[in-house]
């Protein structure tokens, strides 16, 4: 049997562009370039690994995102995924986490699954909690935050992986189906060949809405959020600092700055 | 007065910083009840009360160290149901925010993750967030269920305040789910004797042009005569110079201590994401035009190799 895989991916705006905030205090997506989440070409890489590793498996990558975020998917299908499923619906502008989270689960029930990987977090909401609540909702088990993960044994089989903590690192392993997340430490994500970006074209992307994954309008978007945002203000830039050149003193110099301040 | 939860962050007993913060906020909107679970939960009674805990709830059992996140989710879960608080807070860790996450769904609320500040509102309490690395404040709410929020740490200078800390036995019935995950094998990180890097009021921090693992000596000799923790970019924890667990930025820690120094770090955008909110920033860089100059109160364009030690020896003479 083969070895299901769905990778979250989430289309974000480009972090080194100019990113703020719309009228309405959603994220303003027309003024940067979006691109798949850095932190998810990880979860991709480490799907393609297991895959690898599989007798046999198939791997699916899923967005929710507006009409652009197709590009996230494409991104995913050129380094080698085989499928791709948009959740795309006007009705989720604005959603939150928890809606999120649940149009997420509602989607990867519907695609059919025995592991999903997800990044660490978005390089946008950073929440980095979306994965666990995942399991949550699947009601199957977390394995979050690995910095090396492997799966044995097949769609029945055991995922085991390393979650690198504050005060330890842990080993960590559960039964499929489950939920990972891997980090940034989990191994560099390949770029997709010319090969890869000519295949992608060819590979099938499904769009799914509200009302295939049977979810009411009011339980997502702005409308049905859990938050609510009342400002966004710019941080006011920091007012120019001393800058000297080193010549011989810059070390002193920079002692009694500190001795000033009273850091010394 | 309504009570609010807060989740204790502790390490066999003894509270961490982060969670005498949360006291301090909790203190805004309500009548903080702290949750220790875990080996030593008992021992961290007086901690808490001394920061303002009116009641700790407490509860320890195998699970909590033998299994992932869950037996807490549970526990948390059960102290909510006790309580009927009008908000949870949660130290904002991996974990934490986790827990906090899988809390909000089960009780049907919303969550805020990595509030920076928290004050109380006609409409609940209201959180401040820092967004796009920091280059945006956003103020929000919870606008349905009890309000979940997870707070970083120096979100707020810890305040004592004597309160009556009760120690009451939490009970728990650990759910089917909390035992999917298997901790197998755990390894402690070993302590350095520094500071913890976010909740260090200096950091000290080096990046690829501290050029090799040895070359960190200089960097840890400026943090030692400081008393600071040490920190490092992407670039050198990518190079092996120095521990992960170091990392300062987007996918490291975050630290906004009161002085942040940067050497041989460009100050890329996720760089910058973990230290913006520093209050004084320093660096040492020899490229002028290099971003962190943009950022800082006082820099210095230079070699590292030359100014630090001077620093550092500058700093030792002055102490004397
Ligand atoms: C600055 C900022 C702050 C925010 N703060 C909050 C808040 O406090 N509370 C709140 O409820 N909402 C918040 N949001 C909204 C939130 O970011 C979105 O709802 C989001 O889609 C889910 O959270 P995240 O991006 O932080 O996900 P994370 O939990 O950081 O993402 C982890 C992983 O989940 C997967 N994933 C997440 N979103 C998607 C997606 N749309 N499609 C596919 N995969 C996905 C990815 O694999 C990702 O790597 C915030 C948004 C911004 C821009
Ligand atoms: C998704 C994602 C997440 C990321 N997360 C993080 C993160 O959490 N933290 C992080 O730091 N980065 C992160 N990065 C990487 C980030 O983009 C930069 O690549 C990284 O911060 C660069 O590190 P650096 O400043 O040490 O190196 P460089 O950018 O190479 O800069 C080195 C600097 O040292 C100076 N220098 C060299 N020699 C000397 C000398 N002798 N004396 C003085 N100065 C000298 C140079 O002038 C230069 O400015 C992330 C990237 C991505 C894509």
């Amino acid at each position: 049997m083969s070895l299901r895989i769905v990778v979250t991916v989430k289309y974000v705006p480009d972090a080194t562009g100019d990113r703020h905030f719309a009228d309405d205090l959603t994220v303003d997506r027309d003024d940067v370039d979006g691109l798949l989440s850095e932190l998810d070409e990880y979860a991709v890489e480490q799907a393609l690994q297991i895959a690898d590793e599989a007798d046999d498996a198939e791997i699916t990558v899923l967005t929710v995102g507006p009409e652009d975020a197709k590009d996230a998917l494409r991104k995913a299908l050129s380094m080698g995924a085989d499928k791709a499923i948009h959740v795309e619906d006007d009705d989720l502008h604005g959603t939150d986490i928890i809606g999120t989270s649940l149009v997420l689960a509602k989607a990867i029930e519907k695609a059919g699954y025995d592991l999903v990987i997800s990044g660490m977090a978005s390089t946008d909401g950073t929440a980095g909690v979306v994965p666990a609540l995942l399991a949550e909702r699947l009601g199957v088990p977390q394995v979050t935050l690995l910095s090396e993960v492997s799966v044995e044994g097949g769609p029945n089989g055991t995922v085991k992986g390393r979650r690198d903590g504050d005060t330890a690192s842990e080993q960590l392993e559960a039964s499929l189906p489950a939920v990972v997340s891997v980090t940034d430490q989990s191994g560099e994500a390949r770029y997709p060949s010319f090969k890869g970006i000519m295949a992608a074209k060819k590979k099938p992307v499904q769009s799914w809405d509200l009302e295939d994954l049977e979810i009411e309008t009011d339980e997502v978007g702005l409308e049905g959020s859990w938050t609510k945002v009342d400002s966004a203000t710019e941080r006011p830039a920091r007012t120019a600092g001393t800058i000297v050149k080193d010549e011989g003193e810059g070390g002193k110099q920079l002692a009694a700055f500190l001795a000033e301040r009273k850091f010394v | 007065m309504a009570e609010v939860l807060v989740y204790v962050d502790h390490v066999d007993g003894a509270v961490r910083k982060p969670t005498l913060e949360l006291l301090t906020l909790a203190r805004r909107i309500g009548e903080p009840v702290a949750v220790a679970l875990g080996p030593g939960a008992a021992d961290t009674a007086a901690a808490l009360a001394e920061h303002g805990a009116v009641k700790v709830l407490t509860h320890d059992a195998a699970q909590y160290a033998d299994y992932l996140v869950v037996p807490k989710v549970d526990a948390l879960q059960a102290a909510y149901e006790a309580v009927s608080p009008a908000a949870v807070l949660v130290p904002s860790s991996a974990e934490g925010k986790e827990i906090a996450a899988r809390l909000a769904v089960r009780i049907g609320s919303g969550i805020i993750t990595d509030a920076v500040d928290l004050e109380a509102g006609d409409e609940g309490p209201v959180a401040t967030q820092s967004a796009f690395a920091a280059s945006f404040t956003t103020k929000s709410r919870i606008s349905k269920g009890t309000p979940v929020i997870t707070v970083k740490p120096n979100s707020a200078a810890v305040e004592a305040a004597p309160a009556a800390g009760a120690v009451e036995a939490l009970a728990v019935s650990f759910s089917a789910k909390a035992t999917g995950t298997k901790v197998t094998g755990r390894t402690p990180r070993e302590s350095t004797g520094r500071p913890e890097l976010t909740e260090a009021a200096i950091v000290v921090s080096g990046g690829r042009g501290v050029n090799g693992a040895e070359n960190f000596s200089i960097i840890e000799a400026l943090a030692d005569s400081l008393g600071a923790a040490v920190g490092a970019s992407r670039a050198a924890v990518d190079a092996g110079w120095y521990p992960h667990t170091n990392q300062v930025g987007q996918t490291g820690k975050s630290v906004s201590p009161q002085l942040y120094i940067a050497s041989g770090i460009s100050g890329a955008i996720q760089h910058r994401a973990g230290m913006q909110t520093s209050k004084t920033i320093v660096a040492v860089n020899k490229d002028a035009e290099a971003p962190i100059f943009d950022l800082v109160d006082y820099g210095v364009v230079g070699d590292l190799f030359e100014v630090v030690p001077q620093l550092t020896e500058e700093i030792n003479t002055r102490k004397g």
